[in-house]
Order: structure tokens, then sequence, then C-alpha cells
């Protein structure tokens, strides 16, 4: 792994990306990974775009100020790649996945993008089969955990799974609905 | 499930400072919601709810009612926290003085956050540094881990001196920044904190007291001549408690911390999240052959004189960044202070002020290292031109 | 007790103008407060109502053992006359406020 590796979420509000921004640095915690992740908020509504943020990082983290050269994009709604400040900064090899029903190459085509590497994950969708909500942040960590290799899936679903076991507390049902969500999205990301 | 051991946990500042409150087990919170310090009592309003502790949480209809419970809870003997924001600490603002002023050991977390109008939500430090005259000690934190372990530390501070505690963490960059904080046994804390002890209680029936009376010009500037005095001793018991919790936590707290200073001709001076985002400028501009340095105020009440001296005393020029718009119309809060500390030396450094971050807005790397540029000027120049300015604002 | 001390330094006084021991208004003689007019109490007058011992504001009514009224107590009285407004006593109030030249 580099020193450090630099994500930043586009979505809308009520996505989910701040919970899954939180959830990831959560879950690659320890073992000597320091993590850092924080929302941006504007007026806290629904529907709204916002980012969220994750620093990944073999030493402690002290910065405290927003991502601008991301190593990773996650676009949670592809109508924001019509914004061209959400591709603001990505690094020439950076990463770009999207929640969409298209594949790589018609992203790309569509919305211009030269260089880097473009995944897509119909994360929506998969939301919908196993959560019966679109909450497409859910099946993304999946998703990133196979692109970037932060992790092999049975290490991240071990410490995701303790994270959701404190998190979900009051209700345990949902945390098996969302593992099995983590593996199909592992299994189903898209590259060019 | 207690906590046996100490922990590496993934925390929202938010979270740290609930997760001390748990561990703390205040007898009485009385709070009242408000972004960005919602979800601090949401969690630990979900412990009572759990069992978890055995806090009397008294859900308030506004600040102004959360602070007068607290005032009355602490006067019965209870020990008492809270936790406000903004517009939140401004309504409690009448209930700050008579807190501090019975001298109630009440400790606060204030997520930090700009005041109205225009109204906004994010962190600045304009609601504490209007509070500075409150008679409330404040403690500064740069991260999570920082109002975890000032929050625990607070707690003792306020018993033993005798006055409330404000523990500010910057709103959403800390209070909704998930990081790695590392936690310490439940019984360690529990033993740190010890039980409250007080002289006065109103509660005591065998020992009744009359608290809150009428005190005019024949007593009141000798009860305000005390008052003072505890805040002028409170400094030797802030350092004794620091170095008892690095005696369990292993975590150094001073007044002030120095980063990269003893060699440093040119500094910069802050509170809060800004100061991690300086040292790593600092580490940058080290490497560009600038000899940068940070001095983070930690306590900003008392005012640590002595050691602000010594640490500014011989260097060349030293920029005095604030978070907080005075409104002086000669710059903010911070800066009159350091500047006034410094008149006494021989040999006084330039200095210069910046606003910045105000409402929230993003401070980066690039930001801290114009300041570093501003004061190798300033320094080559040997004089400073305007003394109040702004950092990242549009012209 | 000595309420009126000042001699007392800051560093002598209780902190957060705490006043330790109960009961300290007991020390308070507010009599010396009363300008012109004092109540007088007629007890043949008197139906023993109570409701002057609890209009008056300080402590200026005794009531024997056995719950009754009995005469002013002077040392509290300060001469605001609520007393001998509120008295209900019929035809003539039991209470009368008279001059009191000192």
């Amino acid at each position: 792994m580099q020193e450090m590796l630099e994500i930043r979420w586009h979505a809308r509000g009520g996505q989910g990306a701040k919970t899954a921004a939180l959830l990831l640095a959560e879950a690659l915690m320890g073992e000597g990974t320091y993590v850092q992740a924080f929302p941006e908020y504007g007026p806290e509504r629904m529907g709204a775009p916002m980012r969220s943020y994750d620093r990944i990082s073999s030493k402690p983290i002290r910065l405290h100020t927003s991502i601008k050269t991301p190593d990773v994009i996650i676009i949670l709604d592809p109508s924001l790649l019509t914004d061209p400040s959400t591709m603001e900064g990505l690094k020439e090899d950076g990463i770009i996945l999207v929640n969409t029903v298209e594949d790589p190459k018609t992203v790309r085509e569509k919305y211009h993008i030269k260089g880097r590497k473009i995944y897509t994950l119909n994360a929506s969708q998969l939301a919908q089969e196993e959560l019966k909500r679109d909450l497409a942040s859910v099946p993304m960590l999946g998703a990133l955990i196979k692109v970037t290799g932060l992790r092999s899936l049975e290490v991240f679903l071990h410490h995701i799974r303790k994270e959701l076991e404190r998190k979900f507390a009051h209700r345990p049902e949902v945390i098996e609905s969302n593992l099995k969500l983590y593996k199909r999205a592992y299994m189903e990301v898209k590259g060019e | 499930m207690a906590q046996k051991t100490k922990e590496l946990m993934a925390l929202t500042g938010n979270e740290a400072a609930a997760y001390a409150m748990k561990q703390i087990n205040p007898d009485v919170v009385a709070a009242y919601p408000i972004t960005p310090q919602t979800e601090l009592m949401q969690t630990f309003a979900q412990y009572v709810a759990d069992g978890l502790v055995d806090t009397e949480l008294v859900a308030v209809e506004s600040e102004h009612s959360a602070m007068s419970a607290c005032v009355g809870a602490a006067a019965g003997g209870a020990r008492t926290m809270t936790a406000t924001s903004s517009q939140g600490l401004a309504l409690m603002w009448e209930v700050l003085y008579i807190a501090s002023g019975l001298r109630l050991p009440i400790v606060m977390s204030v997520v930090n956050r700009a005041l109205s109008a225009p109204i906004n939500i994010h962190g600045d430090h304009s609601d504490s540094m209007g509070a500075r005259d409150s008679g409330w000690i404040q403690l500064w934190s740069e991260n999570a881990q920082e109002v975890y372990d000032n929050l625990i530390q607070a707690v003792r501070i306020a018993e033993e001196v005798f006055l409330p505690v404000m523990v500010n963490l910057d709103g959403f960059i800390i209070s909704h920044g998930v990081e790695v904080v590392e936690t310490l046994p439940d019984d360690t804390v529990k033993e740190f904190v010890g039980e409250r002890k007080s002289p006065y209680r109103l509660l005591d029936i065998d020992h009744p007291i009359t608290v809150g009376a009428l005190d005019l010009q024949d007593y009141y500037m000798e009860h305000k001549r005390s008052q003072a005095e505890a805040m002028r001793t409170a400094m030797p018991t802030i350092l004794k408690v620091g170095k008892e919790f690095e005696g369990i936590a292993g975590r150094n707290y001073e007044a002030v911390e120095n980063y990269r200073l003893e060699d440093a001709e040119l500094v910069v001076v802050a509170l809060g999240s800004t100061c991690g985002t300086a040292k790593d400028a600092i580490d940058e501009l080290r490497e560009e052959g600038i000899e940068a340095g940070l001095l983070k105020i930690r306590v900003f009440r008392p005012f640590p004189w002595e050691e602000i001296k010594s640490a500014l005393g011989s260097k060349k020029a030293v920029a005095v960044m604030d978070r907080a718009e005075g409104m002086s119309a000669v710059g903010g809060p911070l800066f009159h202070e350091i500047r006034s500390c410094l008149y006494d030396l021989t040999n006084r450094p330039l200095t210069v002020n910046y606003i910045y971050g105000l409402g929230g807005r993003d401070v980066a790397i690039e930001d801290i290292k114009k300041v570093f540029y501003d004061l190798v000027s300033i320094a080559k120049l040997g004089k400073v031109e305007d003394f109040y300015r702004y950092l990242g604002v549009r012209e | 007790m000595k309420l009126t001390d000042k001699s007392q330094g800051w560093k002598e006084l209780p902190i957060g103008g705490i006043i330790p021991g109960g009961g300290t208004s007991r020390a308070y003689k507010t009599g010396t407060w009363r300008t012109g007019k004092k109540p007088v109490w007629h007890p043949e007058r008197c139906i023993q109502c109570l409701s002057c011992w609890i209009y008056c504001p300080d402590d200026a009514i005794f009531i024997t053992e056995d719950g009754k009224r009995a005469d002013f107590n002077y040392e509290y009285c300060k001469g605001c006359g609520i007393c001998a407004r509120e008295c209900p006593a019929k035809p003539e109030k039991a209470i009368e406020m008279v001059d009191e030249l000192r």
C-alpha cells in the first residue's frame, strides 16, 4: 500500500455516502492502518449533492482538510459526472468507480473521460434486491475493496462484520443481508 | 460489556466525547440538541437508554434551561455534564456566568460552530471565543483523541479548582470526522475521575447552605476576586492532572504543545483542528529549508502567559491564527492576547494576525504554507506592514 | 451569627457567595425597617383564620403550639400593612395600622 490513499465520494443526500465512508474507515482501521473519514455537508438535504472523504494511511493522519487530489472517486449517482467539479483533482492514474446500469466503456464515452481506470457496478439494483432499498453506498464498499485491493474479501468481511454488529446491535437482521451484498458487489464490479 | 483493556476505535469526535462521558458516568446530564453537537448527545442518550450509565438525563426545552438545570444539579452535589454548539452556547450566556460565579464544576463539550448571521452550521471558534470572559476554563482539542482525553481530564480539573470547564472541538471537521482513538479501560477512567467531593452541597440537609444570595457592593467584589484567584491558580492543577493522565494513557498534555518549535525562526500559533494540518505543512516547509514551527494552544483559559512568552521569546516572526473575527477592527481575540504577552520581552518577535476558516472554510496545507511564506517576507523586511489580515477570503 | 461583618477579606469568604448554615434570616432583624405605621392585633375580633400569617412576607406573627395566632413579633415586622389589608374579620378587622413614632 502506498503511504496514503485518498478517496472522495460523490453522492446525493440520503444515498448513504457519509455512512459508507465512515464504515469503510472503521473496517480498515487497526494493525498499522490509520484512517480518517468525514463528510462535507452543505445544508443537510435529501437529494442535494454532497461529498464525503476517506484517508487510509500507514502513518497517523494529522491533516484536517478536504481531499483535493484523490486516488479514487466513487460516484453514487452518475448524473453527478456531468458536473466538471466531480472529476477535479483526480490523479492521472486514479480510479473512477460508478454506480450505473452502463459498462465502463459507455461511461467513458458518454462523459468524455480521458485516462484513469473506470469501474462500474449496478449498485442500486443490487441494494434493491438485497436490502429492498436503494442504498447504493453499501455494495460500492464491496466493489471498492475489489478495485483497490486494499484488503482481501475475507479479511474485509471479517472486520466489517464486527462493525455492523456494533452499529446494528438493535437491528441484527440487517447484518447478513449487508454482508451478502458486499460479496455480490465484489464479484460483479466491472472494469474496462 | 465492560472495556477491560486499551482499545483502538474508529470514532467521530462526537462519539469520542460521548464515549468518554459513558466512562465518566456523570450523575446528571441536561442538554438540548443543536447541529453539530446533536450526534454527541444522541449517542450518549443511547447509552442511557441501554442502561450502560447511571446518569439522570434531563431533556430540556432550550440551552438556557440546559445550563440552568446543570447549575441546579451541580449545586446539589451531582457530577454534571452537558454539550452544545454556537447559538446554543449563545443562549446559555447568562447562565454560563452563574455556573462559574457559583464555582460549580460543570463540564461541557462545545462543538464549535459559527454564529449567525448569516446562518451557518459549520466549524469556527466564534462561539467559545465569545465566552472567553465567562469564567470557564477552556481546553481545545486538535483531534478526536484529544476530545476524549481532554474530557476525562476536565472532570478532575473542574472538581479540584471549582470552576466549570469547556472542552472545545471543531464542528464537523472533528465532530463528524472518524479518526482512530485509543480508549482506556472503563475501570481506569472510573478510578481516574473518582467520586466528586464537594465541601458544600445544596441537598445535604444536615449542613444547610444558601446558594445564589444577593451580593451587593459590600461583598460582590471579594467574591469576584476569589473567583479570579481560582482561574489564576488553576494552571498547576491542569498540569498536574495532565501528568497523571499521561501515567494512565501514555499521552502527554501541557498548556501548550510545541511542534518543531525549538529551532524555528518563524512560528504559527493556532487552536484546534488546524494544528494537525499545520504540522504537515511545517514538515513540507522544513524540506524546503524554511525554519517553521507551531505553537498549539491547548489551554486558552487560564491563558498560558508564561509558556507563550518562553516559547515565542526568541523568534523572528509569529503569525497568530484566529478562527473567529473579534470585530475589534484591529484583529482577532487570540492575536491580542498573544501580542500583549510578548510586550514585556526585550526582543519581541514581529507579529501578524490571520483571520481564517470562518464558517467552516477549508484550510489546506497550501494555506498554512502561504502564511509561512508571508512570515519569510516579514522577517526579511524586518517589519509588519499590515498586521490584521484575512487568509483564504475572496477579494 | 454576625451578618454585617465587613472586615472579612476575599480569602476568608466561602467560595461562590455560598452562605453556610441554615436559618440565617433569623439574625436579620427587619423590624427596624418600619417607618411611621405598625399593626396592632385585637384578639377579641380575631377569627383565627391565619390569613395574616400566610400573607406576612416575613416572620412577624407568633403562632402558639396549638396552632393559634398570637401577637406580633415586632423584631421582624416591616410595617408593610398586608396583614391589616387582608384581615377578613367583620364587622371590624382584627388588625389595625396605627401611627408609630420612634
